[in-house]
């Protein structure tokens, strides 16, 4: 039998300094000694606040920026989608129904966990060839507390009462459109948050596609999802191929929204424009290159917001 | 009893020419494709015969609009906003005249036509003509920019109406149109265009091309059109949807509805008795956010549906001119053969049909006020939007049955609840996936207040500082 070979013990290794950067690889201390083996990580989906395998079984190899193999990403199916979405349904009742207040400390609540696991987003996200990781995580927490006080605000800037002509009360409020799909950019971690906060903090649940090419500190943020009182099934990561994912997202009959800020391919994006059509679905559309450090402003909160307007008379 | 003796208005107000050109740069002019007739529904008289607009007048129109574009949303808002003004006044001065022609296009009664139709238009001119020089605090940021050349398709059932709310925040936000009307209702909307030569609007600035489909089509496909906004069927919204997709257009779609209006045993029945006619059979249920399913609660649906017999069997249904009249005529022989179609296949189906004893003219497309009791929510009398003055009544006993009922659609358009109970009220009004939410009250617009509606009845709002946002680059 081989000996086992030692290896990068993948990103979320102990051995990793404050800034991110992994430390000299463990050398082999000599034929005598044998050496630890590290305990790999199975990164999985994240469904309904569960991390399944894909049911079809597959998967896909992760490489670093130097080629070097990270680990094997589950390839989400389309069962995977439906399940996803049949979560992301079944959540929205609560998670739209609960008070902005909570919602609010739920998402400052994410801000913290991903705080505290600074140092291990900083190294997966340095294996991905991110440049300034430290940077990168940085602003992934602040933006999550940007969202997280935007819970109870944005239905008085988006929301008003309509003085009509006529004795009636007739105010009109912002409300979460329903289940969206989210094509996350290539930015595994600040373009999933910049992505998934807006969406989630207005009380919308959603399936989200990770970034294709490094998906790993994705789940790895689905991880502290799962760890921050955030409800299961409010957001549901898949990893996979985009191509195949996206145009079933945008062609299921209950999803209400897709949010396409991850397709670069413009053929896929008016493939699945076209497929959203169907019933209707509610399209942002690809944001090209954007700068997720810059300012994102309150686009992306009221792309997913109906407004309700409610009539009753004052006559007495 | 007593008889109503007629009340006819006067058609004299009104003079209509035997045929009409598009409206393209300030001026009318000759279409190029097959012209149509328009008819009187009330009784199928050819009123006029109207241009057809093929692709490359709609072109024209384009570009007419393209180059009165630079110049419109260049000047100051203040005096965009006097223009907006006047078209408003001009409105007000020539109500009559508009309203007679409405009702006489679309079979419309009068009475709605003239106390409901014109004051609401042009209340939308005057509300919108107030935002054009105040758009920076908006909150669509400091200084936002209009969108463009916005195409605009409208349908038969509110012609002027549809026109206002389309036309009024496009030109106030700086933006130049090319509306297309319905092609069973364009006469008001040409004259819409003459009041725009009497306000002295640049040529250009609104543009109106009439035709069909295809017309409207070529309107919503020209790649020179930034901004699409469609009121109309699903199906239609639909294709528009998958037409613009990658075309980076902005679009707004206001589509079909199966509202439910729902009545709890609580509720100050007269009133809700009311509210139910005006619901469904305002416009002869022309309206997409109809209260077509009436959800009554089990325990006084038989007390209800007694009320609302006795309350039919005094509704006048005939000429529309005269102002005693309460339901018009269908807008068309295509309308009036659907609405057969879905009420003769709900008996087939096994629900029961009831109307009022009621005299139907001879000539004309008409319809009786029509209730149908033992719906089931699989009937497609229940699912399908009618468009016609056909009610369904279903049943509940809770609060969340209700809500689960009134949601089980794909449409979201609006909703009514009839409770005297507030915390109810609120409690339904949240639960409800609808844009609009009347309690105790139906069928209210107001321009300040935004319409729209949720999943497949569309997306974008009309009304309000919403309103704003579909012709602002944002």
């Amino acid at each position: 039998m081989a000996e086992p070979e030692l290896t990068r013990s993948g990103a979320a290794g102990p051995e990793l300094t404050e800034s991110g950067a992994a430390e000299a690889e463990p050398t082999r201390s000599g034929v005598t000694e044998p050496a630890r083996l590290a305990v790999r990580k199975t990164y999985k989906l994240y469904i309904g606040g569960a991390f399944p395998r894909s049911e079809s079984g597959r998967s896909y190899p992760v490489t670093s920026s130097e080629g070097d193999f990270l680990a094997n990403a589950s390839k989400a199916s389309r069962k995977d989608a439906r399940d996803a979405v049949t979560a992301a349904r079944k959540a929205f009742g609560g998670w739209s129904g609960a008070t902005p207040y909570n919602r609010g400390q739920i998402l400052y609540r994410v801000a913290e966990m991903l705080e505290s696991r600074r140092a291990q987003f900083a190294a997966e996200l340095a294996a991905t060839g991110t440049a300034d990781p430290g940077r990168v995580v940085d602003a992934a927490v602040d933006r999550l507390v940007w969202y997280a006080g935007w819970s109870d605000k944005i239905a008085a800037v988006a929301g008003s009462a309509n003085p009509v002509a006529g004795p009636y009360f007739n105010l009109s409020s912002p409300e979460p459109t329903g289940v969206v799909a989210v094509v996350a950019p290539d930015e595994p971690l600040l373009g999933l948050v910049s992505t998934v906060a807006p969406v989630i903090v207005t009380g919308n649940t959603c399936v989200v596609i990770a970034s294709e090419r490094a998906p790993l500190p994705s789940i790895t943020l689905a991880e502290v999802l799962a760890t921050s009182d955030l409800p299961g099934g409010v957001v549901n990561v898949l990893t996979g191929s985009v191509r195949e994912i996206a145009p079933w997202l945008a062609a299921h009959m209950d999803v209400n929204a897709i949010d396409l800020a991850g397709v670069a391919d413009e053929g896929l994006a008016v493939a699945c424009e076209e497929a959203a059509a169907e019933n209707l679905k509610r399209v942002l559309r690809p944001a090209g290159a954007a700068d997720w450090f810059a300012d994102p402003g309150t686009r992306r909160l009221t792309a997913f917001l109906e407004t309700k307007t409610v009539w009753h008379p004052t006559a007495v | 009893m007593f008889e109503y003796a007629p009340a006819p208005e006067s058609r004299d107000v009104v003079g209509i020419r035997p045929s009409y050109g598009l409206f393209i740069d300030g001026e009318f002019v000759d279409g190029t494709g097959t012209p149509f007739k328009t008819v009187n529904p009330a009784s199928e008289e050819v009123l006029a015969e109207v241009a057809t607009a093929s692709p490359d007048d709609v072109d024209r129109a384009v570009r007419a609009a393209r180059k009165a574009f630079g110049g419109w949303s260049a000047l100051p808002g203040s005096e965009r906003a006097k223009y907006l003004f006047r078209i408003a006044r001009i409105i007000q001065e020539r109500s009559r005249e508009l309203a007679v022609l409405e009702s006489l296009d679309n079979g419309k009664p009068i009475r709605e036509s003239r106390d409901v139709d014109l004051p609401l238009v042009a209340a939308h001119f005057f509300y919108y003509a107030g935002w054009a020089d105040k758009l920076g605090y908006a909150g669509y940021g400091a200084d936002p920019r209009p969108v463009g050349v916005a195409g605009q398709v409208i349908p038969w059932n509110f012609p002027l109406l549809m026109l206002a709310w389309k036309i009024a925040p496009a030109l106030a936000c700086g933006n130049t149109v090319v509306l297309k009307p319905a092609e069973t209702t364009p006469l008001t909307a040409l004259l819409f265009a003459e009041i725009c030569r009497q306000a002295d609007l640049p040529p250009g600035v609104v543009n109106i091309v009439t035709g069909a489909g295809e017309t409207g089509a070529a309107v919503v496909n020209h790649p020179d059109v930034d901004k699409v906004a469609f009121t109309g069927s699903t199906e239609v919204g639909r294709q528009i949807a998958r037409s613009v997709a990658g075309s980076g257009k902005k679009v707004t779609l206001e589509l079909g509805g199966k509202a439910a209006n729902i009545v709890f045993e609580d509720a100050a029945l007269d009133q809700a008795v009311e509210g139910i006619v005006n619901g469904i059979f305002f416009n002869q249920g022309h309206v997409c956010c109809a209260g077509s399913r009436l959800l009554v609660q089990e325990s006084i649906e038989a007390e209800l549906l007694d009320a609302l017999k006795r309350r039919l069997g005094t509704l006048r249904l005939g000429d529309p001119l005269d102002k005693n009249t309460d339901i018009g005529a269908i807008n068309s022989a295509a309308q009036l053969a659907r609405i057969r179609e879905l009420s003769d296949l709900g008996e087939a189906e096994g629900a029961e049909r009831w109307s009022p004893p009621c005299a139907l003219p001879d000539k004309g497309f008409w319809f009786p006020p029509t209730i149908f009791t033992g719906v089931a929510q699989s009937h497609r009398i229940a699912r399908e939007e009618v468009f016609g003055p056909v009610l369904s009544v279903l049943t509940f006993r809770t609060p969340a049955e209700a809500v689960e009922k009134a949601n089980n659609t794909p449409f979201g358009l609006s909703a009514g609840v009839w409770t005297e109970k507030g915390s109810r009220i609120l409690w339904m009004a949240s639960k409800l996936r609808a844009g609009v939410v009347w309690a105790n009250t139906f069928n209210r617009f107001d321009p300040t207040s935004p319409f729209g509606g949720y999943k497949e009845s569309g997306y974008g709002r009309e009304g309000g500082r919403h309103g704003l946002e579909a012709y602002l680059d944002v």
